[in-house]
């Protein structure tokens, strides 16, 4: 590595810092004011980019073109935004936080499939910017015009946000509400539009870097999640809310990547070091060592006026005589169901009772803990490599691999609970998601062991669990029994002492309960119960790779949780089996089966603001509260 | 018998001197009131001794044993039962699951995985519920009860582990005036039938005439009077710094 390679690597790595702040300052300004955890935000850069090259291609070429394509797009994704917050955020801002959530995520999977729908599944390469696509010379290295003109950006917009939120009434009010927004509500302040022009505002930003990074980037399908992940660490890194911290966060995060970029491989003590295979990962570390030392980011503060669940809990009752006899009508139904229906339908229903189990556990962290876990895959995928790895690299029986799963899952679960229960709310969140991201990219990366991007093949069931049958049968017994096993948790005193914790922190200490330490242990029971649903999706699929535990499944889960409702036991088994159903059931009708699904969640989140099981529980009981 | 003493107590804020060296006393069966004007220190000081925050000199001994700077859960298990000035229980449990969960962590079985925690401890919860005064109420989801409820639950919680001493803090912030007698002349029972002592902070006077046998009197971060009602109603200091110079 010379240093003219270094200094290349760094110019680009401050490039994308400029891209990534403005990101990221949208998501700080929206989270600061609305406490919304907009996952749709990368959503909208996706858009940003998609627009501007669609933009620039029928404005004509030149610099106008160029330009104003990038702020017609910028402000197009700015009005989009504002559409958004006014059609469905408006109306849900009572409800709870992760619901919220849920309606972030249906416009997540609309805008994916819109983007499809318009410009197809080909990735598009943007132009080029006229009169920057030249390069200036910096110490014998060619540095392109563009990377500068977006590392002067960065700093100019950081400039200008700061003299609208210090200068301005606005920029005042803004500032209010993310200090105390009631206190604001209560001193007359139209919130109403504070709220939507805080999302234009953010939007836009997210646009306008999706927009800029047009000559740099192809606009591609997979651009919405990648962006909101980086955005999140950029925020979380930086301390939520904070625009400064933000710019800071991007700046080391950019300058770390293009450092990793330029050291590639590097022999140190005889043992070679491939530091290019650390930028997929190298932001998550940054930030799981930010969070565990600083846990409210270099710039945070531990959030004021957030909302509390209290009001979003329901009881838990002591199941009754009825529900063992639905329990009983149930278990008689899907034993004999292989009689009725063909093999398609048997493999269906094979993935349901998976990713019922799945939900179930994340329930477990999500309802009872109130922890929000937004990298429940990895547990899921731990389970599935370890059981694959020791089928395929040991020869161990199914039934041994199916044993080690749980356990793997709940020793990564103890060791990243750990840290995760020192933290609380997005931060927790946050954290999971960058382990989550860490044990992703080590089986991508890990060719030698897991077969990096291709995973391993020919992970096949017993001879006596290798009828579709037989094996559904398998996976529906051992499914059922762990979801009994969680919902047994949840009555022991165990359950109790972790709700207690989520209930009320302070008296729940009071009575000698150690919470910190209750949170912890629940970790590894949901790890296992994750563990065991991820060894059973292997030998049902016969093989696995690094997605089984992509942020995507992460999304599921939290999809089919909050579909079902989170505060019912029984919703997220339910909302499970229903997101795995309709998706299957979409899909073979139309490519189009996010859009639907969408849709679809849109429409129960306004209607059923409580998730399916808790609403209609609701209605059938009328009106009682 | 002395059963808390507080020797020497301090706590520094930046520049300020919230606690600056408090010590009194708390005997056995005792109940004393801590008081003084807004920003005396009352809190900080109760929430050093209820392991809220570490202070930063001096020693809080329990029965003879330091346990300074404990945290609360620790203190639960050395006999300290504590309830909130904004009283908060759990609100996705029923108000005997509250009082059951209570003893269970007494009972060290809080963190068992099998066995159901509703039918933990029944009779010795429906005991404390009738105790305060809530065993009508004992089936009901706990964020459904009136405030005047939701002290007495939190009162029949801090009495799980069988306390030896009560820390609370403003007891009856929040109340109407006759709940306030109410629920001080509960605890003044309990306190009486168990040997109970209580140390609580309140700023009604009626309340602290009514129900203390002794009151230790702060202010700026000082203990400025301790003494029986009469010793403290007659001291100069504790007028000056209620009532003026031109008392």
């Amino acid at each position: 590595m010379t240093f003219a390679d270094l200094l290349a690597q760094l110019v680009n790595g401050l490039a994308n810092a400029s891209t990534l702040f403005l990101l990221a300052s949208g998501l700080s300004l929206i989270f600061g004011v609305t406490r919304v955890v907009n996952f749709a935000h990368g959503s909208l850069y996706m858009l940003g980019t998609y627009g501007a090259i669609w933009l620039a291609e029928h404005l004509g070429g030149g610099a106008l073109g160029f330009w104003s394509a990038v702020l017609i797009a910028a402000i197009g994704v700015a009005v989009l935004g504002a559409l958004m917050e006014l059609a469905v955020l408006k109306r849900i801002y009572g409800a709870p936080e992760l619901f919220q959530l849920l309606a972030t995520f249906a416009v997540v999977l609309i805008v994916k499939d819109a983007a499809l729908l318009l410009w197809g599944p080909e990735d598009i390469l943007g132009p080029r910017a006229p009169g920057l696509s030249g390069a200036i010379e910096l110490a014998g290295q060619p540095i392109p015009q563009y990377d500068v003109l977006l590392i002067v950006l960065g700093p100019v917009v950081l400039l200008a946000l700061k003299l609208l939120l210090e200068r301005t009434r606005w920029g005042v009010l803004i500032r209010a509400a993310t200090e105390d927004r009631e206190m604001v509500g209560a001193l007359g302040v139209n919130q109403v539009w504070l709220f939507t022009g805080v999302f234009a505002l953010g939007s836009g930003l997210a646009g306008l870097a999706g927009a800029l990074q047009m000559p740099r980037e192809p606009a591609s399908l997979g651009l919405d999640l990648i962006a909101i992940t980086d955005a999140f660490v950029v925020v979380v890194v930086g301390g939520l809310g904070s625009l400064g911290g933000a710019f800071l966060a991007a700046g080391v995060i950019g300058i770390v990547k293009a450092l990793c970029f330029a050291f590639g491989t590097i022999e140190v003590l005889g043992l070679t070091l491939n530091f290019s295979k650390l930028t997929l990962v190298v932001e998550f570390v940054l930030m799981a060592l930010t969070l565990a030392f600083r846990p409210w980011g270099f710039a945070g503060r531990p959030l004021r006026g957030a909302r509390e669940p209290a009001g979003s809990v329901e009881h838990v009752h002591t199941p009754s005589r009825k529900f063992w006899a639905i329990a009983l009508a149930a278990a008689i139904v899907l034993a004999v169901l292989p009689a009725f229906v063909d093999d398609y339908t048997l493999v269906l229903a094979t993935d349901c009772a998976i990713f019922a189990l799945f939900a179930a556990s994340l329930h477990f962290l999500m309802g009872p803990g109130g922890m929000a876990s937004f990298g429940h895959a990895a547990y899921f995928g731990i389970g599935a490599y370890a059981a694959g790895l020791l089928a395929k690299q040991a020869g161990a029986p199914m039934l041994v691999a199916l044993a080690a799963a749980p356990l793997a899952g709940a020793i990564f679960a103890l060791g990243f609970g750990w840290f995760c229960v020192r933290l609380t709310g997005v931060y927790l969140a946050m954290l999971t998601l960058a382990f989550a991201q860490i044990v992703w990219s080590v089986a991508w990366q890990w060719d030698d062991v897991t077969g990096g991007s291709n995973g391993l093949v020919g992970v096949w069931p017993a001879t006596w669990a290798a009828d579709k049958t037989h094996f559904y049968w398998l996976t529906i017994a051992l499914c059922a029994m762990a979801i009994a096993a969680l919902w047994r948790v949840i009555h022991a005193p165990f359950g109790y002492a972790l709700r207690a914790g989520r209930d009320a922190n302070l008296r729940a200490d009071a009575i000698g309960i150690d919470v910190k330490r209750v949170q912890w242990l629940s970790f590894p029971v949901a790890g296992a119960a994750a563990g065991l649903a991820g060894a059973l999706y292997v030998y049902s699929k016969g093989s696995l790779a690094p997605d089984v535990m992509a942020i995507s499944r992460s999304v599921d889960g939290l999809v089919m949780v909050l579909l079902g409702g989170v505060q019912t036991l029984t919703g997220p088994v339910f909302g499970a089996a229903l997101f795995t159903w309709l998706q299957d059931e979409i899909l073979r009708r139309t490519e189009y089966w996010r859009l639907i699904l969408g849709l679809a969640i849109l429409v129960l989140v306004l209607v059923f603001p409580r998730g399916v099981v808790g609403s209609l529980r609701r209605i059938v009981r009328g009106g009682e509260t | 018998m002395t059963l808390l003493t507080i020797d020497n107590i301090e706590k520094r804020y930046g520049g300020v001197h919230a606690v600056a060296g408090v010590s009194f006393s708390v005997a056995a069966g005792e109940r004393v009131a801590l008081i003084g004007p807004n920003g005396a220190g009352k809190t900080t000081c109760f929430n050093m001794i209820g392991g809220q925050i570490r202070p930063d000199a001096g020693r809080v001994g329990l029965n003879g044993e330091d346990v300074t700077g404990l945290p609360s859960r620790k203190l639960f298990r050395k006999g300290v039962g504590r309830t909130f000035q904004i009283a908060a229980t759990f609100g996705s449990m029923t108000v005997l699951e509250n009082v059951q969960l209570a003893l269970l962590s007494h009972e060290r079985k809080a963190l068992r995985l099998l066995g159901e925690a509703t039918s933990a401890a029944k009779d010795e919860a429906h005991e404390l519920l009738a105790a305060v005064g809530l065993e009508s109420q004992s089936d009901r989801p706990c964020d459904q009860l009136a405030y005047g409820d939701v002290k007495r639950l939190e009162l029949a919680m801090a009495l799980a582990n069988a306390p030896r001493l009560l820390l609370m803090d403003e007891p009856t912030a929040g109340m109407a005036p006759r709940e306030r007698h109410e629920l001080m002349a509960l605890v003044s029972r309990i306190s009486a039938q168990r040997d109970l002592s209580v140390l609580f902070t309140e700023h009604d006077m009626d309340v602290v005439f009514g129900h203390a046998d002794r009151i230790v009197v702060l202010d700026c971060g000082r203990l400025v009077a301790q003494g029986t009602q009469e010793e403290v109603r007659v001291d100069p200091e504790v007028k000056r710094i209620y009532l003026g110079d031109a008392a």
